[in-house]
């Protein structure tokens, strides 16, 4: 149940020009029918309908589903805005949604503010906002609150979007990155560094072509079905910018251990790992949008294997690697040829080498 | 991935470790004094770390990383050069990408970026000329970096602009040669290495031929290497059965891509745009005689040294760096006074320390391991 006033049916405004000027930004009739025709339309859902300067949720609803408040808030500013396998609205969504779920929350209500450089097609933001709302869906999370600003050319790239989120946290999960023990599994649920390198490719200045399609999908179905399964679960991360290498550094950190991974048991697609090999790149600090990393307790390993491979985001999950009782926050890997090295943090961004 | 995984196959390496500790068994070496060979090539040094070749050779071998990292031979004081050409109204400047964060004395490229200058990275000079196309109004410098492995493309691309026509387009050129380099190190009075695992790609365009002093005068065996984990192994291997033989040779282990005679075409083309400079300045290595290029007078107007007035102000190396005796193999890079403490990746002092090819760079992780399981 919800407490938003009954609403009073009213008419959607419209957009008669191509492109997105000033006067979209202005305050006035223009930017109430960007809004309606881009946003509302697509979002349609009673929390958003008013139109109010907020959305109203009932507290005791919330208090049905568990005992704490998920809230987290991302931007996203990913160029190109339409690339394999998304756009940055999909992206905005399942982005905001996993930072949720792997908490283990189950996400509910999404906001979105959009700052759009002048310029911009109309047509584009309505397949970005619809692209959103198909997201939404597929996530079962309602867009309840947002904001739209029009800035001068030049003053952002085309557009950002901001998606902040609300989810509720069951009982009995607890999650934390300092829960890892020795001797637990790192579990991944699927092929590392397609959004990086589907990315990289659609920017068009490595002449490359490639069948590399972004992994960017909702993960809270999956993270539920793992810990439904696997209810020991220490500690669950999407490894998005900064790919794999940076979340078992985070783990290592926090937990105060060491982790070793198989560089033959990490699934890396082919194609990825022949991008990396022309570029001088390294797949573990790819970014993942689709992607999780988790430790399990060693006991409940196999199961949330199990789990994970069961699930259609699941299909090619393994089983990377061990947590150690070594050098703590020390991440290494067991090279395909056997030798060993240690998996650092990225310093700055990933450079490519000249020869 | 095909033409990849045989030479990272495990099986494969396991019988030529077995083969390599067999060998030196058999040499009785020292325990103080392990038999020292370097990698002059910074692609080595990266596959080395990379694969973790270095922890599987035995006792008794020392991996020594050489100068073969072109971005971590960069002087300070160029990286002022290119900031400064790269700050002047109307250039944009398009660079190799781990040439970006090089330390200069004010700031690196990266930081100048950040400052408003025009930096573009770029993945070929072929790139750098196709901006200038696409911008005629504004000047396009292109950082030409690297040894022999480049220097043909940076050539080929200034033939290009020649051929086109092309006005807007110019090279600040800093490409060095190996061979002198190769020369320095072994003159170095507190040299003690005893033998080269020689550079793949600049022997597939200058050949075999350029090496024999090094096995003629200096009594040096070197082996020209791939830069595949097995290819390294193999290539350790040859390296002491001729030292077990009493052998003193260049031999060739990339013979799938080195031609004993080199690349013609690519040989052509760098010795029609540039000639020898008298001497170019190393960082922590100082100046040595003959070992950079510059174009020809008849290349002259795709040149950024005379199209721009360039500072060209000599920075000396930090005085706490010891990269000099870190690149001749005299000290390994923990034992440098600053490696680690005022030194990291993330605050490089020494160039060393800047790329992933860089000998400090790849210590500072993989030292790590070594010295805390000594220690076990």
């Amino acid at each position: 149940m919800n407490v938003a006033a009954p609403v009073r049916p009213r008419t959607l405004g419209r957009v008669h020009v191509p492109t997105v000027t000033l006067a979209h930004g202005g305050g006035g009739k223009a930017m109430k029918d960007l809004i309606d025709d881009v946003f509302v339309r697509a979002f349609d859902n009673p929390l958003l309908a008013p139109l109010d300067d907020q959305a109203r949720f009932d507290l005791a609803d919330l208090a049905r589903r568990g005992d704490r408040l998920a809230f987290t808030t991302d931007s996203f500013v990913v160029d190109p805005l339409i690339f394999p396998g998304g756009d940055i609205g999909k992206l905005a969504v399942c982005g905001t949604v996993n930072d949720l779920a792997v908490g283990g929350a189950v996400p509910l209500y999404l906001s979105c503010a959009a700052i759009v450089e002048e310029g911009v097609k109309i047509d584009l933001l309505r397949q970005i906002a619809a692209s959103m709302a198909a997201a939404a869906r597929e996530a079962g999370v309602a867009i309840v609150a947002g904001d739209t600003k029009v800035v001068a050319r030049g003053a952002c790239d085309k557009l950002f979007l901001t998606t902040t989120g609300v989810g509720v946290i069951r009982e009995s999960v607890k999650l934390g990155a300092n829960r890892a023990r020795p001797r637990d599994a790192v579990l991944v649920n699927g092929l590392l560094g397609d959004h990086g390198a589907a990315i990289l490719c659609a920017r068009g200045d490595m002449a490359l072509d490639t069948p590399i399609e972004s992994d960017c999908a909702p993960l809270h179905g999956l993270i539920a079905a793992l810990l439904a399964a696997a209810p020991g679960v220490r500690f669950v991360r999407d490894p998005t910018r900064g790919g794999l290498a940076t979340v078992l550094n985070e783990i290592a950190e926090a937990s105060g251990i060491a982790i070793e991974i198989d560089e033959r048991a990490t699934p890396i697609r082919e194609e990825v790992k022949a991008f990396c090999e022309i570029l001088g790149l390294d797949p573990l600090y790819l970014a993942n949008e689709g992607k999780i990393v988790a430790i399990a307790p060693a006991v409940e390993a196999d199961a949330a294997l199990a789990a994970l491979t069961t699930h259609p985001l699941g299909a090619r999950a393994a089983i990377i690697g061990r947590v150690q009782s070594g050098e703590p926050g020390r991440v290494t890997m067991r090279t395909a040829l056997g030798g060993r090295r240690i998996v650092d943090m990225l310093v700055g961004e990933q450079l490519p080498r000249i020869c | 991935m095909k033409y990849l995984d045989e030479f990272r196959d495990c099986a494969k390496a396991e019988f030529l470790l077995k083969e390599i500790e067999g060998l030196t068994a058999s040499l009785s070496i020292p325990d103080d004094r392990p038999l020292q060979f370097m990698e002059v090539c910074g692609g080595h040094t990266h596959s080395i770390f990379r694969y973790g070749v270095e922890g599987m050779l035995p006792h008794g071998i020392e991996l020594v990383h050489g100068p073969g990292c072109p971005v971590c031979v960069l002087p300070m004081g160029r990286v002022d050069d290119c900031v400064a050409i790269a700050e002047q109204t109307g250039v944009i400047f398009a660079t190799f990408g781990d040439a970006m964060r090089v330390p200069g004395s004010r700031k690196s490229l990266m930081q100048a970026k950040a400052d408003g200058a025009d930096v573009r990275m770029v993945y070929s000079p072929m790139d750098a000329l196709k901006l200038a196309r696409a911008n005629p109004g504004r000047e396009v410098v292109f950082f030409g970096l690297g040894f022999e492995t480049t220097m043909p493309s940076t050539a080929l691309t200034i033939l290009d602009a020649e051929t086109e026509g092309i006005e807007n387009f110019s090279v600040f050129c800093n490409h060095i040669t190996i061979v002198p380099t190769i020369k320095a190190i072994l003159d170095s009075p507190d040299l003690r290495l005893d033998g080269f695992i020689g550079p793949g790609h600049v022997s597939m365009v200058i050949g075999t031929a350029p090496y024999a002093f090094i096995a003629r005068h200096y009594r040096k065996p070197m082996v020209i290497a791939g830069f595949e984990p097995l290819d390294i192994l193999q290539s350790i291997w040859m390296l002491l059965r001729q030292i077990k033989e009493g052998r003193i040779e260049i031999e060739n282990q990339y013979a799938r891509v080195v031609l004993n005679a080199g690349n013609a075409p690519a040989l052509n083309a760098v010795s029609k745009v540039y000639e020898l400079r008298e001497f170019f300045e190393w960082r922590g290595l100082g100046s040595i005689e003959h070992s950079g290029v510059r174009l020809r007078e008849a290349y002259a107007r795709f040149d950024a040294e005379r199209k721009f007035a360039i500072p060209n102000v000599r920075i000396a190396d930090p005085n706490a760096c010891q990269c000099g005796e870190v690149l001749k193999g005299v000290i390994k890079p923990h034992q440098c006074k600053v490696f680690g403490s005022a030194c990291t990746p993330e605050t490089p002092l020494g160039a060393l320390m800047v790329s992933s090819e860089g000998a400090c760079a790849a210590y500072y992780q993989y030292g790590r391991i070594k010295r805390h399981e000594a220690a076990e």
